[in-house]
C-alpha cells in the first residue's frame, strides 16, 4: 500500500531542511573570520605536505565488492523469511541450495584471503 | 478542526513534526547521560555546573556550537563539504519514522518498514565517505574509508540477523511485527526455545559496530585518526554529524526492541496477573523514586538556583509518576514508556561497553565481521528455520 510511504515523503523534506535551515539561520549570528592557517587542512600543526587525493590501499575497495555480493544476497533472503512457513520442507531445501552455493564463494575468498586484512 | 483531526495522516505528521523537534533534545540527553554514565564508571563526577548536576550541560554544548564559526577548509570540495552531513542527518531521522513507539504512536506503517530502515542506513554511508572525501585531508579521507569499511561489513550481519527475526514475525512491517509477538506472547528473543538469543547478539554486536561505538569506534580512533571522518568540520556542522551518529544509536536500538525486545510490550506479555505490576508499579516507581531522591539531594548542591532547580526537577518527576498511576493516562502511557525504558536501557548498555571494553585493533574488527558472524548469521539462519518448519 503505497500510501503508507506517504508520511515518509512529506518527512524528507523537513528533514533535509532541518539542519540546513539552522545553519542558514545562525548564519546571522556566528562569525565569520575566514584566512590564513584556519583554512588549511589540519595536520598536526605543520604545512600539509600533500593533500589527500592520492592512492589509498585496494583493500577497501575488495571489501566493498564483498559486501555487494552478501549484501544483494540478504535481499534474496527476505521474501523467503517472510514465507519460510508456508513454503516448508521445499523452501528449506531450496534456500539451503542457494546459501551452499553461497557458502562456496565465501570459503573461496576465504582461502584466497580476501578476508584477510593484514 | 474536527476533519483535521480525523484525517488519517494528522496523527503520523504531528508525530513527524515532533521526532523533528524532539530528536535533538532526546540526543541532548543521550550525551549527558553518557557523559554522567562516564564519569561515574570513572569515579568522578562530570558536568555539574550548568544546572543542577548539569542537566542543561548539552543545551548549553548545543548553543555554543550554533554560534562558533563555520570552518570550510579552502582545498575541500565546498559544495559537497557543505551537504553530506546533512545526508548523514536526513538518513538517520527518516529511520525514526517507521518505527512504532506505540500501537498508534507512528509516523508510518509501511509494509517494508525494515527494509526501509536497512536502506536508509546504507545511504547514511554516503554522508560518511563524502565528508571525509571532500575534506580532503589525510586523517578525514582514512576515517572515512575506515568507517565505511566497517558499516558495510557489518551492515552484512546486520542483515543476517534482521533475517532470522523476520522469519519469526513472518512480515516486514514493524507493526506486524511487534503485533505477532504480542499474539504469540513471547518476545522474539526467547522464541524457538532460547534460539533466536543467537540472531540478537549477532545484531547486538553488529549494532554496536553500525553506530561506530566502543569497542569498534575505529573511524574515531582519537590516537591515530584525531576525530575520523569528520576531522576538518567544526561547529554545528559537526553538530550535525553527531547528531545523526546519536540518532544512529536510536534507529538500532528501536530496531532491536521492535524485532527482538518486544517493541512496546511489557516484559511477560503473555501472563496476565503482571499487568498490573508492571503497567502501573514499574514506571510509578521508577518515576516516583527518581523524584523523590531528588528532594534529599538538592540540599547538597552548593547553589540556591541549583537547589531550586533540583526541586522542581523532582516535583515533576512526581506528577509524571502521579500521571501514572491514573488508569486512563496508564492505558496511554504505559506502551510508549515501555518502548522508551527499553531504549534507555539499549542506550545505557552502550554507554556502559564505552566505558569498559578496551578498543580491537582494525584487523582484529575485519576478523569478527567477516569470519565471526557472517558465518554465525548463515548458521543461525539455517537452524531458526529448521527450528521453525519442525514447530509447525
Amino acid at each position: 500500500m503505497p500510501e503508507g510511504y506517504l508520511p515518509i515523503f512529506i518527512f524528507l523534506p523537513v528533514a533535509v531542511a532541518f539542519p540546513i535551515v539552522l545553519l542558514l539561520v545562525f548564519r546571522w549570528l556566528r562569525p565569520s573570520v575566514p584566512g590564513g592557517a584556519k583554512l588549511e587542512a589540519y595536520e598536526c600543526g605543520i604545512k600539509a605536505a600533500s593533500n589527500a587525493r592520492g592512492r589509498y590501499t585496494v583493500r577497501f575497495y575488495l571489501i566493498a565488492i564483498l559486501f555487494v555480493i552478501f549484501d544483494v544476497e540478504t535481499i534474496f533472503l527476505f521474501p523467503w523469511a517472510v514465507r519460510y512457513k508456508m513454503l516448508g520442507w521445499f523452501g528449506f531445501a531450496e534456500i539451503s541450495v542457494f546459501l551452499a552455493i553461497l557458502v562456496v564463494g565465501y570459503i573461496w575468498a576465504y582461502k584466497k584471503g580476501a578476508l584477510e586484512w593484514v | 478542526m474536527e476533519t483535521v483531526i480525523s484525517h488519517p495522516l494528522f496523527v503520523p505528521l504531528l508525530l513527524a513534526l515532533c521526532i523533528i523537534a524532539f530528536a535533538p533534545l532526546a540526543v541532548a540527553g543521550t550525551v549527558l547521560l553518557e557523559r554522567k554514565v562516564l564519569a561515574d564508571i570513572q569515579v568522578r563526577l562530570g558536568p555539574m555546573r550548568v544546572g543542577p548536576h548539569g542537566v542543561l550541560q548539552t543545551i548549553a554544548d548545543a548553543i555554543k556550537m550554533l554560534l562558533k564559526e563555520d570552518i570550510i577548509p579552502d582545498d575541500s570540495n565546498k559544495g559537497m563539504f557543505k551537504f553530506a552531513p546533512v545526508i548523514s542527518f536526513f538518513t538517520a531521522a527518516i529511520c525514526l519514522t517507521v518505527v512504532p513507539f506505540s500501537e498508534r504512536l507512528r509516523v508510518a506503517d509501511t509494509n517494508v518498514g525494515l527494509l526501509v530502515v536497512s536502506a536508509m542506513s546504507a545511504v547514511g554511508i554516503l554522508g560518511i565517505i563524502l565528508g571525509g572525501w571532500s575534506s580532503n585531508s589525510h586523517y578525514s579521507l582514512l576515517g572515512s574509508l575506515r568507517s565505511a569499511a566497517q558499516l558495510v561489513s557489518y551492515e552484512v550481519a546486520l542483515g543476517l540477523a534482521l533475517i532470522s527475526g523476520v522469519m519469526a514475525a513472518g512480515s516486514l512491517s514493524m507493526v506486524e511485527i511487534v503485533r505477532q509477538q504480542q499474539a504469540r506472547g513471547i518476545w522474539f528473543v526467547f522464541d524457538n526455545y532460547g534460539l533466536m538469543i543467537l540472531p540478537f547478539v549477532i545484531y547486538f554486536i553488529s549494532s554496536v559496530a553500525e553506530t561506530n561505538r566502543a569497542p569498534f569506534d575505529l573511524p574515531e580512533a582519537e590516537s591515530e585518526l584525531v576525530a575520523g571522518y569528520h576531522t576538518e568540520y567544526s561547529g554545528f556542522r559537526w553538530g550535525i554529524y553527531m547528531l545523526a551518529e546519536y540518532l544512529n544509536m536510536f534507529v538500532v536500538g528501536s530496531v532491536a526492541i521492535t524485532l527482538f525486545l518486544g517493541g512496546w510490550l511489557r516484559p511477560f506479555p503473555n501472563v496476565a496477573w503482571l499487568e498490573i505490576p508492571m503497567n502501573y508499579g514499574v514506571p510509578v516507581l521508577f518515576f516516583g523514586l527518581s523524584g523523590l531522591w531528588c528532594l534529599p539531594a538538592s540540599r547538597k548542591l552548593p547553589s540556591a538556583i541549583h537547589k531550586a532547580g533540583l526541586v522542581f526537577i523532582g516535583l515533576c518527576l512526581i506528577l509524571v509518576a502521579a500521571v501514572f498511576a491514573i488508569p486512563v493516562a496508564n492505558a496511554a502511557l504505559s506502551a510508549p514508556f515501555w518502548f522508551f525504558f527499553k531504549l534507555a536501557t539499549f542506550l545505557y548498555v552502550l554507554i556502559w561497553m564505552r566505558g569498559t571494553f578496551p578498543r580491537y585493533r582494525y584487523d582484529q574488527l575485519m576478523d569478527i565481521g567477516w569470519k565471526r558472524m557472517i558465518p554465525l548469521g548463515l548458521a543461525a539462519i539455517l537452524l531458526n528455520a529448521l527450528v521453525g518448519i519442525l514447530r509447525t
